[in-house]
């Protein structure tokens, strides 16, 4: 007797929808259980997690505020795990991003205009794209892998920035605080509401969202990043070049995470300082896989997750839960999404001898 | 021959699939020291039937006796423990393990893998089927694929081997060669059940024969006193469209394709390098190249196809254009088409619907495309124009391309390029374990092709197939071409002696003139034992 896994033949397109669903609401039971466990009251914490963040005008900002960075890292991400091209550093990517942006708001500290912020922006991409391209040359030149060298540049470039504050670009009226000057209001992103922190930083996520949403659905580019992930022959049969395609990928997903960084630069946190990332980088990989590496799917995982970091904050002072919940939540969500997808499409079976004894 | 009480008998097997029932009440009956044929099309309900006495499927009614005793399968491994091996059509080989490794891991009992490589060596010799154990799958032709999973099997002392297709990939030689090696295990007393479409085949080595038809068993005959053409009437119920005779007087075209002393390093290093090879093909003409699989037929294709650049742009040129440095979508916009050897994972992508496989082979000429949007309606209009020339049977109207079977699939493969009406088609195994029907109607379209003007060539190790449609033959050995002739002053004897190697290099004087220029001695592959 054995335990087997097998393919269900009618799990359809429905099933990719289920499985987020479902994993969400087996996290929230799960979560009532550990709460109750933590001597709180479920229902009360559960309210303070999931409802707080979204019950009022300047929470839903503060959502949208975090799930901004986590949206295009992850639609970006999913570019590139779509084409099994395992980006597994957009956090040195994001870094590198709010280094080079927020480098130029430091540099034209005091003499800028209104040119400075585009060309901030601008800087982010380019940076986080070069930045990704070094895994991706790598790979393309020679047959290195990507996933470690991506993910050991996150430490480069977290020194990095950690030098940088503590050295050349630190604030001369900081009291010797490890941190660049706050940027000139040039240099800062305009806000969308007054009485919230969101910027038009979300607006441009959104853009992202559509665009990648549209190029993978509609346009060549995007049933190439399919094909070459799914059938990596078929793919040079039809005439696209797998290395070519891995620059692509790494590059726009780069450029995403760059941008994401700059944006955080200079739209919420306004000036450099080491701990700038809370791994908005890392935890864009999970919301990529909950959005079933799908662009809409993304920007919905990537608000669900916001949410889960603002609740986290909120249980912290209302509760005094630790931090770390948050953390639990996460890794209990990916657990589930996992469970689900596993369960949805496959059927486990029990192999029983005898004849016509299984269904 | 003396024990009488069947080997196996199944009584009224019967499995469903939902609302299909794929086997109906088969009853089978093997004895000891047979080999017995079963026959039917694809979708017969062969592989249903297999899978059950395999213990892969349990099946929905009937039971099966084994030397008279009613047993339960419930597993292949219980299959195994009473003694039936199987052998199956498409390999479960781990690519970057080597041969031994391979067999050690399918092996019930766990065992030192220098005794498996010690045993595995003693079999293959035993029988004939010449293997390195130290070798990586990768490494190996398909041909030296299929020894390792008949080995793998005759290491487990089987009673009743399952064949299934065994020798669609296989030169006559090799083909030989493994019958010597069933009437081996016959003579010992052991059955074989032996799937196949090739009905040549069953009647020179079966003795007895199932024929399936839509899950029922139509016919039981002893094969040896069959002909062809009944048996392929038991197994379609009506007369096969006999394929029309080529036409080798009137194709005297310009020349379309020159391929001119092409010299290409594997891409793959334990790859075959082609060395020197030119030919020439003319508008209106099928060539056919034949050759033991692993000979440079990939590194061909991928070179004529575009897939791999050719060193010079002068190495390939098609109606007088020079190629070689053209990719594989420019030359499809000069009219040029390719059917690759693999159907999934090459040609198709599994996972994906026909209509997203239409655009792999058609983005670069089919008007897919507006502005770089992708035009779904036009890619399914194409889709049902391609189901409905080629007679691709499916359920919905756009089915993942796993959900086809490999006739179907392979049917779809070729009409999506034959569709195009391209110029110059290049085709590899075209109908590599497809039923008698699907196979007939790919190789008239390839005639009719070739009658309308375009440039065939077909690179297949099967050579009836080139003697039925091919206007010239070449042979491909060792990455290195022969001269081509014409089909009719041919032998099958002639052209199995030069995919042995015979007649290449210069040790061998003015067999062929063709053979490359300076060429390299010692082009010897381990080829000892086959023919």
């Amino acid at each position: 007797m054995a335990l087997v896994l097998e393919r269900r033949p009618e799990a359809g397109k429905w099933a990719l929808l289920l499985s987020p669903l479902l994993a969400v609401v087996l996290t929230l039971v799960s979560s009532l259980v550990i709460f109750w466990m933590l001597g709180q009251d479920p229902l009360r914490a559960l309210q303070v997690y999931f409802l707080l963040p979204v019950s009022d005008a300047w929470g839903l900002q503060e959502v949208m505020v975090k799930a901004t960075p986590l949206v295009l890292i992850a639609t970006g991400l999913a570019l590139c795990f779509r084409s099994n091209n395992w980006n597994i550093g957009a956090e040195g990517q994001f870094l590198i991003g709010a280094i080079c942006g927020g480098g130029v708001a430091v540099w034209t500290h005091g003499w800028g205009g209104p040119w400075v912020l585009p060309l901030m922006l601008a800087a982010g991409a380019l940076g986080g794209m070069a930045y990704a391209l070094i895994p991706a040359v790598l790979k393309v030149k020679l047959r290195v892998n990507e996933i470690l060298v991506s993910l050991m540049l996150v430490y480069v470039a977290d020194l990095l920035l950690d030098w940088l504050v503590r050295g050349p670009w630190r604030d001369p009226f900081g009291f010797n605080m490890p941190q660049t000057v706050t940027f000139a209001p040039e240099a800062t992103l305009p806000l969308l509401f007054q009485g919230g922190r969101m910027n038009l930083g979300s607006v441009i996520a959104l853009v992202v969202v559509v665009a990648a949403a549209v190029v993978m659905a509609r346009t060549l580019k995007g049933f190439e990043i399919r094909l070459v992930g799914q059938a990596p022959r078929a793919a040079r049969f039809a005439g696209f070049s797998d290395a070519r395609l891995t620059l692509t990928v790494f590059a726009v997903s780069g450029a995403l995470a760059g941008l994401a960084g700059v944006l955080e630069a200079a739209g919420t946190v306004r000036q450099l300082l080491p701990g700038f990332s809370v791994g908005y980088g890392f935890t864009a990989i999970i919301v990529a896989f909950l959005g079933r590496l799908n662009p809409v799917g993304c920007l919905i995982a990537g608000i669900f997750i916001a949410i889960t970091f603002i609740g986290g904050e909120n249980a912290q002072i209302v509760l005094r839960l630790p931090r770390d919940m948050t953390l639990v939540f996460q890794g209990m969500l990916l657990f589930y999404i996992l469970a689900c997808d596993t369960l949805i499409l496959y059927r486990v079976r029990r192999r029983v001898p005898g004849v016509g004894a299984q269904a | 021959m003396a024990d009488r009480t069947p080997l196996l008998v199944a009584e009224a097997l019967t499995r469903r699939f939902g609302a299909l029932v794929a086997n109906d009440s088969v009853d089978l009956r093997i004895m000891p020291g047979e080999i017995h044929a079963l026959l039917g099309e694809n979708g017969a309900g062969k592989s249903t039937l297999v899978k059950m006495l395999y213990g892969l499927l349990v099946p929905d009614g009937g039971r099966i006796l084994w030397r008279g005793e009613p047993v339960t399968l419930a597993n292949p491994r219980a299959a195994r423990a009473l003694g039936i091996g199987m052998v199956f059509q498409h390999f479960s080989l781990f690519d970057a393990m080597t041969v031994a490794e391979n067999v050690g891991l399918a092996l019930d009992e766990a065992e030192p893998l220098r005794d498996v490589a010690e045993r595995l060596r003693e079999v293959s010799r035993a029988y004939g089927l010449p293997l390195e154990p130290g070798r990586e799958v990768w490494r190996l032709s398909v041909g030296e694929r299929q020894r390792i999973e008949i080995v793998r099997c005759l290491m487990q002392d089987p009673h009743l081997l399952i064949l299934d297709e065994p020798t669609s990939v296989l030169t006559p030689q090799e083909t030989e060669g493994l019958f010597e090696t069933l009437r081996t295990l016959r003579d010992e007393g052991r059955a074989v059940l032996y799937i196949s479409h090739k009905l040549d085949e069953v009647r020179q080595l079966c003795e007895a024969a199932t024929i399936l038809r839509q899950g029922k068993v139509v016919e039981r005959c002893d094969p040896r006193g069959q002909t062809a053409a009944s048996l392929a009437r038991m197994m379609v119920g009506s007369q096969i469209a006999e394929v029309r005779l080529s036409h080798a007087a009137e194709a005297t075209g310009p020349v379309r394709l020159r391929v001119d002393n092409l010299n290409m390093p594997s891409e793959d290093p334990q790859g075959t390098s082609l060395k020197g090879v030119s030919l020439e093909l003319a508008a209106g003409e099928v060539l056919g190249i034949a050759g033991v699989a692993g000979n440079g037929q990939d590194e061909l294709f991928a070179a004529l196809s575009g897939e791999v650049l050719a060193p010079r742009a002068a190495d390939l040129t098609l109606d007088g254009t020079p190629i070689g440095r053209e990719g594989i979508n420019r030359r499809r916009r000069r009219s040029a088409a390719f059917v690759p050897e693999e159907r999934l994972g090459h040609a198709a992508a599994p996972r994906m619907a026909l209509s997203e496989n239409a655009l792999v082979a058609g983005h670069a000429a089919n008007g897919f495309l507006r502005g770089g949007f992708i035009q779904r309606d036009r890619m399914l209009n194409w889709v049902d124009a391609v189901t409905h020339a080629f007679d691709v049977r499916k359920g919905p109207r756009d089915p993942e391309a796993r959900d086809l079977s490999g006739g179907n699939l392979q049917k779809f493969v070729v009409g999506r390029e034959m569709l195009r009406k391209p110029r110059l088609l290049v085709v590899s195994q075209p109908t590599w374990g497809v039923d008698a029907g699907a196979a007939s109607l790919i190789r008239q379209a390839l005639l009719d092709l070739a009658r309308d003007g375009a440039s065939v060539l077909v690179i297949s190790q099967d050579l009836d197939e080139l003697f039925q449609i091919a206007d010239r033959i070449a042979v491909i050995f060792n990455g290195r071409l022969s001269d081509a002739q014409p089909t009719r002053e041919m032998t099958r004897e002639a052209v199995g002696l030069l995919m042995g190697g015979e007649g290449f290099g210069p040790a061998t004087p003015g067999a062929t003139p063709g053979a490359a220029p300076g060429a390299a001695p010692g082009q010897a592959r381990d080829k000892e034992g086959v023919a």
